[in-house]
C-alpha cells in the first residue's frame, strides 16, 4: 500500500470543466470517499488517478513517484467498476487468479493458490470457488469483482460505485464487510460514491464534490457537525438538513441568512420553544417517524420517537439547539 | 376517483403461478404499495389491475364496476413506468399534451390542462425545453405530467423512482406523496425499496412468492410483522433474528434462551418444543453491563444522530442502533437486553408469528 497525491488536477471534456483544481492526499491505509451527485467529476477524479484519463493540468503521485503521464498498467493501481465484468466462461477461482497469472508476474502457482483462498475467506466465497462465474447471484458476481482487484495488493484500490447494483440488504451487508477489510489488509482506497450512507460508514475521510471542485475534505463527523457550507450540510444527514431563513427566529447573529437546523438541533414540544408549527405529515418509518411541520410556510422535517404521538394539525412548539449558521453565499457563520 | 378491489386474482405463465389468490381494497384517494422482492408478483398484479395482463381467475372492480375482461383503455387509469418513456423529439409541453391530443381534446383544453399540470409539479418554466436536456428528475416528472394531464380515476406506478440517484429518489418520495396529497388520486404503486413504501404509503402490501404476506399501514408492518419474512424484508438494518428450541404456553410472559429468562409480549397460544426465533429491532436492542446476552463489538456504522453496531454473539451477528456519541471500540466485549414490549416471536418451519400481547396493539397509524 502507498500514499497517493493528486496536485491541483483539471481536466475538462469540451467545454464541460469536469475537475477543477483538486488537490487530495490519500494516506496509506486510508479509506477515502468522493461523494457528490451524478456529473460531480467523482469517477473523472478516480479515472485520472487510475490513468484512465490525462489530466489538462496537474500531477498524480503514487508513493512518492510521478505517474502521471505513465499507462494505467504501470501504476499499480487496481480498479472496481459499477457493472462486474467477470469472464463467464471461468470460475470464481480462475477469475481472481487471472491477473496474478498475468505473463509479466511469474507468481509460483502454490503462491496464487494460497492468495486466491486468503481473499475468498474474506468475501465469504471460498465454498463457490469452483463454481463458474455465471452461476452465482449479483452479490456474489460483486464480491469476485472484489476479490479479483484484492488478490493484488496494488498502491491503491480505486473503486467507482461497486455496491450500487446490489439489492439494499446485500448493499448494507458489503458495507460492513468491506470496511472491516480495507482495516484488515490496511488497504488504501478510493472510492466513489452518490450514497451518504455508504460514505458515513466506511470511509476514514469523505471528500464533498460539486461541478469538479473538492469542496470539503474530512471525517465522517467532521463534515457531518462540521459543514463549511450550505450545499456539504445538505449532503449529510437524514432526514436533510432544514436550511430556514434567518427572519423566522430571534437573536440570530449578524450577517446570518440561512439557519441550518439537524433533527438534533430541533426540540419538539406541546410548548415552551421559540416558534410555533403545524404539523403537516407523519411518516412511521419503523425505528424512527420522520415529522413534517409547516414553520410560517416554511417546510420542516424531524424525526420524533415513534411514541410520541403527534397527529396531522397539531401545534407544537420548536426550539433551536445550538444550530448551523449561513450567509447569503451559503458559507458558514461562525455561531 | 376510485376505489380499486381485487378478489382472489390468480395469474399463471404456464408452469409458473405468478400471483396467487391475491385479495386487497384500496379505498378511494388511497395509497397502497405493493411491496416485495423482485419476482414476488407486484408488477404482474399491477398489470392486471391495468388491464396489461389477463388475471388466470378472479375479479378486478374499479368503483364497483367489474373491469376483469376490460381493455386497458377503457379502464380510466394512466401508468407511469420506470423508465420514463417520453417521446425524445417533443418538448415538454407536447409530451405531457400528448395523452390529450390522442384522445382528441381541443388545442385550447389541451393547453390548459398541460399548463396546469406542469403548474402542479413545479416544471411550468421547462415547458418549451426539449425533454433531451432535462435532468432524471425533471422527465420523472414530465411522465408523472403526462400521468396527471388525463385526470384518471387511479394512478398506477412501476417503480417510477428506480432509476434515479439516492438523493433525487429521496427529493422525488417526498414530491410524488405531497402531489398524491394535493390530488387525492387512488394510487396502486410498485417498489421492491421498503423505504419508499414506508414513506409514501397509507397502506402496504407485502408480498413473496405470488402471495400477499401481508396488508397493513406501515407503522403495523413494521411493529406487528406476521411472518419472518415480512419482519425481515421491512427495516434497515433488518429486525435480529435470534434462532432457539424452545415451548411456549399461553399467558408466558418469558421465554428461556441459554440460560437466561427474556421478558417478551403475553403468549396467546400454546406451543410444544419446536425451533423458534426471537425477533428483535436494532433500536430495542439497548447495551447494559448486566446483559443477557453476551457479546464482542464486530464493528459501527456512523449515521449522524445515530451509529449501527454490530455484535458477534453465540445467536450471531445483532446490530444494534445507539446514539452516535457512545463510544465503542471494536473488540470489546458488551452485554445486550431487549426491550421486552416490542419482541416478536416466530415459528422457524412455518415462518409465521406466534400470536403475543404485541399483536393487540391496536391498528393505527
Amino acid at each position: 500500500m502507498a500514499e497517493v497525491e493528486i496536485g491541483a488536477v483539471s481536466k475538462a471534456f469540451g467545454k464541460t470543466q469536469a475537475v477543477v483544481d483538486l488537490s487530495l492526499t490519500i494516506g496509506d491505509g486510508e479509506f477515502v470517499a468522493l461523494l457528490g451527485p451524478t456529473g460531480a467529476g467523482k469517477t473523472t477524479t478516480l479515472r485520472l488517478v487510475a490513468g484512465l484519463e490525462a489530466p489538462d493540468s496537474g500531477s498524480v503521485r503514487i508513493d512518492g513517484r510521478d505517474v502521471t503521464s505513465d499507462a494505467p498498467a504501470d501504476r499499480d493501481v487496481a480498479f472496481v467498476f459499477q457493472q462486474y465484468s467477470l469472464y463467464p466462461h471461468l470460475t470464481v477461482f480462475e477469475n481472481m487468479a487471472f491477473a496474478l497469472r498475468a505473463p509479466t508476474r511469474r507468481l509460483p502457482e502454490a503462491e496464487i493458490r494460497a492468495k486466491v483462498e486468503q481473499v475468498a475467506r474474506l468475501l465469504h466465497i471460498e465454498a463457490k470457488l469452483h463454481s463458474k462465474a455465471t452461476q452465482l447471484s449479483g452479490g456474489q458476481m460483486q464480491r469476485v469483482a472484489i476479490g479479483r482487484a484484492l488478490v493484488r495488493s496494488p498502491s491503491i484500490y480505486l473503486m467507482d460505485e461497486p455496491l450500487s447494483s446490489l439489492d439494499a440488504k446485500l448493499r448494507g451487508e458489503m458495507r460492513l464487510e468491506l470496511k472491516r477489510i480495507q482495516i484488515d489488509l490496511g488497504a488504501t482506497i478510493l472510492y466513489v460514491t452518490h450514497d451518504q450512507t455508504e460514505a458515513m460508514t466506511m470511509a476514514s475521510r469523505i471528500g464533498v464534490m460539486e461541478a469538479g471542485r473538492l469542496m470539503q475534505i474530512g471525517t465522517p463527523r467532521e463534515i457531518y457537525e462540521n459543514p463549511v457550507n450550505a450545499y456539504v450540510a445538505a449532503r449529510l444527514g437524514q432526514p436533510m438538513i432544514n436550511l430556514l431563513p434567518a427572519t423566522l427566529f430571534a437573536g440570530v447573529p449578524p450577517g446570518v441568512k440561512t439557519i441550518g437546523a439537524r433533527t438534533e438541533h430541533l426540540a419538539i414540544a406541546r410548548s415552551g420553544g421559540d416558534v410555533s408549527a403545524t404539523v403537516t405529515r407523519v411518516e412511521h418509518l419503523g425505528d424512527q417517524s420522520h415529522v413534517h411541520l409547516d414553520l410560517g410556510g416554511q417546510p420542516v422535517v424531524t424525526l420524533a420517537d415513534p411514541e410520541a404521538r403527534l397527529d396531522v394539525g397539531d401545534v407544537v412548539s420548536l426550539r433551536l439547539n445550538r444550530p448551523l449558521f449561513f450567509d447569503a453565499a451559503g458559507g458558514r457563520v461562525a455561531a | 376517483m376510485a376505489q380499486i378491489r381485487v378478489e382472489a386474482l390468480n395469474k399463471s405463465f404456464g408452469e409458473f403461478h405468478a400471483v396467487k389468490g391475491a385479495s386487497f381494497t384500496v379505498d378511494d384517494g388511497q395509497f397502497l404499495c405493493l411491496l416485495g422482492p423482485s419476482g414476488c408478483g407486484k408488477t404482474t398484479t399491477l398489470r392486471m389491475i391495468a388491464g396489461l395482463e389477463l388475471p388466470t381467475s378472479g375479479t378486478i372492480s374499479v368503483d364497483g364496476e367489474d373491469v376483469t375482461m376490460n381493455r386497458a383503455s377503457a379502464r380510466d387509469i394512466a401508468f407511469v413506468f420506470q423508465l420514463f418513456a417520453l417521446y425524445p423529439h417533443m418538448n415538454v409541453r407536447r409530451n405531457i399534451g400528448f395523452p390529450l391530443k390522442c384522445e382528441g381534446i381541443g388545442a385550447a383544453e389541451c393547453d390548459r390542462r398541460v399548463v396546469e399540470a406542469a403548474r402542479i409539479l413545479r416544471i411550468s418554466h421547462l415547458l418549451d425545453r426539449s425533454v433531451s436536456t432535462l435532468t432524471g428528475g425533471d422527465r420523472q416528472r414530465v411522465a408523472l405530467g403526462r400521468a396527471i394531464v388525463r385526470k384518471p380515476k387511479c394512478f398506477l406506478m412501476d417503480e417510477p423512482l428506480g432509476a434515479l440517484d439516492t438523493e433525487m429518489r429521496e427529493a422525488m418520495i417526498q414530491e410524488l406523496r405531497a402531489l398524491h396529497d394535493r390530488l387525492g388520486a387512488t394510487t396502486v404503486y410498485v417498489t421492491h425499496d421498503q423505504l419508499e413504501a414506508m414513506a409514501m404509503a397509507d397502506l402496504i402490501a407485502v408480498m413473496n412468492n405470488g402471495v400477499v404476506e401481508q396488508i397493513a399501514s406501515p407503522r403495523d408492518i413494521y411493529d406487528r410483522p406476521v411472518s419472518l419474512f415480512v419482519a425481515d424484508f421491512i427495516g434497515s438494518p433488518a429486525m435480529n433474528f435470534l434462532p432457539f428450541r424452545g415451548s411456549l404456553q399461553a399467558g408466558a410472559q418469558a421465554i428461556r434462551l441459554g440460560d437466561r429468562d427474556v421478558a417478551i409480549p403475553t403468549a396467546r397460544e400454546a406451543l410444544v418444543e419446536s425451533d423458534l426465533v426471537l425477533g428483535v429491532r436494532p433500536e430495542h436492542v439497548r447495551f447494559s453491563d448486566s446483559g443477557m446476552v453476551r457479546g464482542e463489538i464486530y464493528g459501527s456504522e456512523y449515521l449522524g444522530t445515530t451509529q449501527i453496531v454490530t455484535v458477534t454473539t453465540p445467536y450471531g451477528a445483532l446490530k444494534a442502533r445507539s446514539p452516535a456519541s457512545m463510544p465503542f471500540r471494536i473488540g470489546m466485549n458488551v452485554g445486550l437486553d431487549f426491550r421486552p414490549d416490542t419482541l416478536s416471536l416466530f415459528d422457524q418451519g412455518s415462518g409465521r408469528a406466534i400470536r403475543t400481547a404485541l399483536h393487540e396493539g391496536g391498528k393505527h397509524g
